[in-house]
């Protein structure tokens, strides 16, 4: 698979991000691509809630339980458990996103496999479980194991990578509103994953979405699963904790 | 059976212009993208979408490889009698998925 | 900071194989050849048609287009076949609605692949036979960074 950053052409400056005045990626969309994320009817991402709805009640693994055995319908126990991960796993000794989280569920729970990274099943699982925290704040876990993901996240953010030698704050924090190539820089907040983005045609995880922005600093983007992965996500949702969830998302 | 979001009313006045939406999971594949091995993915497009109100066809589109992926559309119908409403779509391999709601107009 | 002229080159070097990925086969001929099959040569006249894209758009896999035709939608006034046409795209053709007077209102919305900045053209043909026309440019802006 080739990966390519396109059309640079033009860098504007802007100000800085004020740290009181957090702005999700929807602010930075056009109205037509806000309104394919507001309605409910016309969000692609929908698509991908109503087949976590179908799986959710699909026995799997050598328990042949579903997720519905176990934990009921979704908008209970599944209510803001999206605004609160990563989470650290006692059993596991690790720290997991969500999807590692239904993996944990599929492995030690139904005894399955666990599915592949950005597999659509799992795409949709996790979408079914974001959407049961839309409209509420992110609010980071406070389990103090998260501490040091949460310090190893903040510090690749602020490395310098790739060919290019950009760190994450470089584009999201210093020139956050201005443009690469046509395209807006957003602030970098994970308030609507997994997201329907449009260059995709399809849903996918934050950690997709990061690889992308490695591959744009010409880097080589650490495999899906890394803890890396982890410990950014882990930090991204502290610095928009307080910020409100809109998964599904829609991005250009 | 792809997943689908039909959106139609379930009751509307006499002489009522409703709108009716269709999303449907389908990746629109145009033929046109090349693999990693030279080759070209083969075309996969829903083809067609119908609407029927009580058994009569009152629209037809045909679609083309330039729709996007998750094809969306849009489009209004005056009702005037409580009946059935149908949309049909048939796919690159003829095969025909449909949804059928009542409506009631009171 | 500030992105210095070779971290912008560097960026931009994606392009043409973006282009690869993104083949360009129709052309303004092939759009108005479709066109003419349509229209069976006839000159369609200007107006009753509105065409809404978005004048700049985000990405080009994904652009919402509302066609509307301005008709009573009657037995014996109404739309029987929009067609959309674009000049860039591998196919000429977008989408075709054929309407029965039963809609009572002839405006259709659907998302479409833009492969560039391109002219889309709309044709209605009204039951009295006679054919009308709306076109407009729309910009399409690469996204920023892409995986192919
Ligand atoms: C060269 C500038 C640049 C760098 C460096 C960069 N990004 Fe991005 N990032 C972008 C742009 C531009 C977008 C908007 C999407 C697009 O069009 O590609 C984006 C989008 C995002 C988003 C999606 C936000 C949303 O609204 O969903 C996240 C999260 C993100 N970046 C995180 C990161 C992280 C973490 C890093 C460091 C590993 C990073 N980015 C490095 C330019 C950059
Ligand atoms: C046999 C029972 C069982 C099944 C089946 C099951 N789970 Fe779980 N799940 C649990 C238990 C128990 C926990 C608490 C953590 C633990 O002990 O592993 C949990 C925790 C979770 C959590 C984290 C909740 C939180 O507040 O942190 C999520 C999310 C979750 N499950 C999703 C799923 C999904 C999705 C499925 C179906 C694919 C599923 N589970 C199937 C038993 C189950």
């Amino acid at each position: 698979m080739t990966k390519v950053c396109t059309t640079a052409l033009v860098i504007l400056m802007a100000g800085p991000a004020q740290s009181d005045d957090r702005r999700s990626g929807f602010e930075f969309m056009g109205p037509t691509t806000q309104s394919m994320q507001t309605d409910d009817m016309a969000n692609p991402g929908m698509l991908a809630v109503l087949a976590g709805e179908r799986l959710w009640n699909e026995p799997a693994g050598l328990s042949e339980q579903s997720c519905q055995t176990c934990h009921g319908d979704p908008e209970g126990e599944m209510r803001g458990v999206a605004a609160r991960y990563p989470a650290f796993d006692e059993v596991a000794g690790t720290a997991v996103d969500i999807s590692g989280r239904v993996n944990l569920c599929r492995t030690r729970h139904q005894r399955a496999d666990p599915l592949p990274h950005e597999n659509a099943d799992l795409l949709a699982l996790v979408t079914l479980i974001g959407l049961q925290s839309r409209g509420l704040p992110i609010q980071p876990d406070p389990d103090p194991r998260l501490t040091e993901w949460r310090a190893r996240g903040e510090a690749y953010y602020e490395t310098r990578v790739g060919q290019l030698n950009l760190s994450c704050a470089q584009c999201h924090d210093e020139n956050a509103g201005g443009h690469l190539g046509g395209a807006p820089i957003p602030e970098a907040h994970p308030t609507g994953y997994p997201i329907y983005r449009l260059e995709w045609q399809a849903m996918g995880s934050l950690q997709r979405r990061l690889r992308g922005c490695f591959t744009g600093v010409r880097s080589e983007p650490w495999p899906y699963g890394s803890d890396g992965y982890i410990a950014l996500e882990a930090y991204l949702m502290q610095r928009a904790a307080g910020m409100t969830m809109e998964t599904p998302a829609v991005r250009p | 059976m792809a997943d689908v979001l039909v959106n139609i009313p379930e009751s509307a006045a006499p002489g009522e212009i409703i709108e009716i939406k269709l999303l449907i999971s389908h990746p629109m594949e145009t033929g046109f993208r090349p693999l990693a091995d030279g080759t070209l993915q083969p075309r996969d497009i829903i083809t067609s979408v119908r609407c029927l109100y009580g058994g009569e066809t009152v629209l037809e589109v045909d679609l083309h490889p330039a729709i996007s992926a998750n094809p969306f559309l849009a489009f209004h119908l005056r009702v005037d009698r409580s009946d059935e409403i149908v949309l049909e779509w048939t796919d690159w391999y003829g095969e025909v998925q449909r949804e059928v709601r009542q409506i009631e107009v009171v | 900071m500030t992105l210095t002229r070779r971290s912008t080159f560097a960026l931009g070097l994606g392009l043409p194989l973006m282009l690869v990925t993104r083949p360009l086969f129709a052309s303004p001929e092939t759009m108005g050849a479709a066109i003419a099959t349509f229209t069976a040569g006839a000159t369609p006249a200007e107006g009753r048609v509105s065409l809404d894209i978005p004048l700049l758009v985000e990405n080009g896999n994904s652009v919402p287009m509302t066609v509307e035709v301005d008709s009573p939608m009657t037995a014996n006034d109404h739309v029987t076949e929009i067609a959309v046409f674009n000049e860039r795209n591998p196919l000429p053709d977008i989408v075709r609605f054929r309407p029965s007077p039963a809609l009572g209102l002839a405006r259709f919305q659907v998302r479409i692949r833009l492969g560039d900045t391109q002219k889309i053209t709309a044709i209605a043909r009204m039951s009295d036979g006679s054919l009308w026309s709306a076109a407009m440019t729309v910009i399409v802006t690469a996204p920023a960074c892409i995986e192919s």
